[in-house]
């Protein structure tokens, strides 16, 4: 059994290769999509903050795995756009992350005291000025958690591409225990090992910088 | 001509009609400090100076410019309208020296070395050059309003309009803003909303005493304090001197 799982290693790292890409690319997507979803729903102007809300009710009002195919089978094959299924993963995964993080960041930026803008105009800034030097990197900052939490169930929902073809880890496994239908079990709870350990790592690693990041002395309200 | 000029400033939110027509004038480098019950329309006017929330009719010149005019570029103008807060609104991911010296690198077009240079100048003139490298929370209160007013001279400002720039701070670290304050006076104008009769009496050039909205009275503070003309502003004037003392 571990021969089989050692010679599946480098067919897996393959897989995991495409996953982490997945991750990244839709998390880059996501995040900068996201923030300024975020920032049109609070500072823009009519209509536009309407926009974003249906925007958002859409994309998390449907499982992921229809928004893959209906990019994948719907745009790609019905419509004839051509998309790979990895593009099509990486814009569902993508603009449904967007609908989230969005979320995220508005709530962020909700929590920041009216005085910041309010002080940030007085000294002559102007309200986009304001919003890039102020705001956005007290955003940032108070985002990391539900980033980080956001950054884990894009990891996980990558193995949903699975279902429109995308050659990643799950994938990988799956043509692993084709060959080899004795060792379902095993090839899987490893697979779900390698998730486990990325997952637990990546959350680390946010909660490290967090504290890192962390506003130097951004309790609000604590007077000395 | 005098630097700032108020004219029939009126103000409503909703059907609340806060400012009923407010006129008053400022010379250059000259203090004045307005008192007048809690939500008479002092914040309220400091923040349609600064058009922050632009008054709904009457005219604001400074400088010899209607800045209530709606085709002015109202960011130029409150470069020169220096605002001090009441619960010091520092930016709070900038450490003093950065919250000093950002206005002049984003709004003033400095490059960062020299707005850093002129930052710390200014932290120097408010007591805390050794601070500079200190977060907003790890800053006392009145450490806080002293690099808020250092913000606000940065900009090098014709006048400044502070509300309630003591009111949310400990009695023993009053002092230290009010000498601040004390010793800029006729370097750069001061619109002051405060209780502290001390610093009206000693500082300000002229005391406006407002209510429900209008200016009840105005004048040097020798007049107000021993000569006022209405009962309203005698009566006031006692009240608070009582409350927050005499000098
Ligand atoms: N942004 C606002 N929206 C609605 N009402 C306001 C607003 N700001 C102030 N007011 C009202 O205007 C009145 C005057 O407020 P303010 O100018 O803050 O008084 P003061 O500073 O003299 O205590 C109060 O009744 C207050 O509730
Ligand atoms: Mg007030």
């Amino acid at each position: 059994m571990l021969e089989i799982l050692a010679n599946s290693l480098p067919q897996l790292a393959e897989g995991l290769k495409t996953t982490i890409g997945l991750t990244v690319l839709s998390l880059i997507l996501g995040t900068i999509l996201g923030i300024f979803l975020a920032v049109i729903r609070i500072y823009g102007k009519f209509p536009l903050p309407y926009l974003i809300i249906f925007y958002e009710r859409v994309f998390r009002g449907i499982p992921l795995i229809v928004i893959f195919f209906l990019f994948y089978f719907g745009l790609s094959l019905q419509i004839g756009l051509n998309i790979d299924p990895f593009t099509a993963a990486i814009f569902g995964l993508g603009l449904r992350g967007a609908a989230y993080q969005a979320q995220i960041f508005r709530s962020a930026i909700n929590s920041i005291p009216e005085g910041q803008m309010v002080a940030a105009r007085s000294l002559g800034m102007s309200k986009l000025s304001a919003i890039r030097n102020i705001i956005l990197p007290q955003m940032l900052r108070l985002s990391v958690p539900g980033w980080s939490n956001e950054f884990t169930i894009v990891l996980k929902d990558t193995s949903i591409a699975f279902s429109i073809g995308v050659i990643e880890l799950m994938r990988q496994g799956r043509y692993i225990y084709v060959n080899n239908p004795d060792y379902v079990l095993p090839v899987f709870l490893f697979i779900a090992l390698i998730y486990f350990i990325m997952v637990i790592s990546a959350n680390k690693t946010l909660s490290y910088l967090e504290k890192k990041y962390k506003m130097s002395g951004f309790e609000i309200g604590v007077e000395r | 001509m005098h630097m700032l000029e108020v004219k029939d400033i009126h103000k409503s939110y909703g059907d609340l009609e806060v400012l009923k027509g407010i006129s008053f004038s400022m010379n250059k480098g000259e203090t004045a400090v307005i008192i007048g019950t809690s939500g008479t329309g002092k914040s309220t006017l400091l923040r349609c100076i600064n058009q922050l929330h632009p008054p709904d009719k009457g005219e604001i010149w400074l400088d010899g410019v209607n800045i209530t005019d709606p085709k002015i570029d109202i960011n130029k103008i409150r470069q020169k309208i220096g605002f001090v807060f009441q619960e010091f609104n520092l930016f709070n991911h900038l450490t003093a020296l950065r919250n000093v010296s950002i206005g002049l690198e984003k709004v003033k077009g400095f490059t960062k070395e020299k707005a850093e240079k002129k930052a710390i100048e200014e932290l120097k003139r408010v007591g805390l050059k050794d601070q500079a490298k200190q977060y907003p929370a790890q800053l006392s209160g009145g450490q806080k309003q002293r690099v808020g007013i250092a913000r606000a001279l940065a900009m090098d400002p014709t006048i400044i309009l502070f509300d309630e720039p003591t009111s949310a701070l400990d009695p023993e670290l009053i002092g230290d803003v009010l000498d601040v304050m004390k010793s800029l006076a006729h370097k750069v104008a001061m619109l002051v909303v405060t209780h502290e009769m001390g610093f009206a009496r000693n500082v300000a050039d002229e005391i406006i005493f407002m209510e429900g909205g209008v200016i009840v009275e105005s004048g040097p503070p020798k007049q107000m304090f021993q000569n006022p003309k209405k009962a309203r502003t005698k009566e006031f004037l006692g009240r608070i001197s009582t409350l927050y003392g005499k000098d």
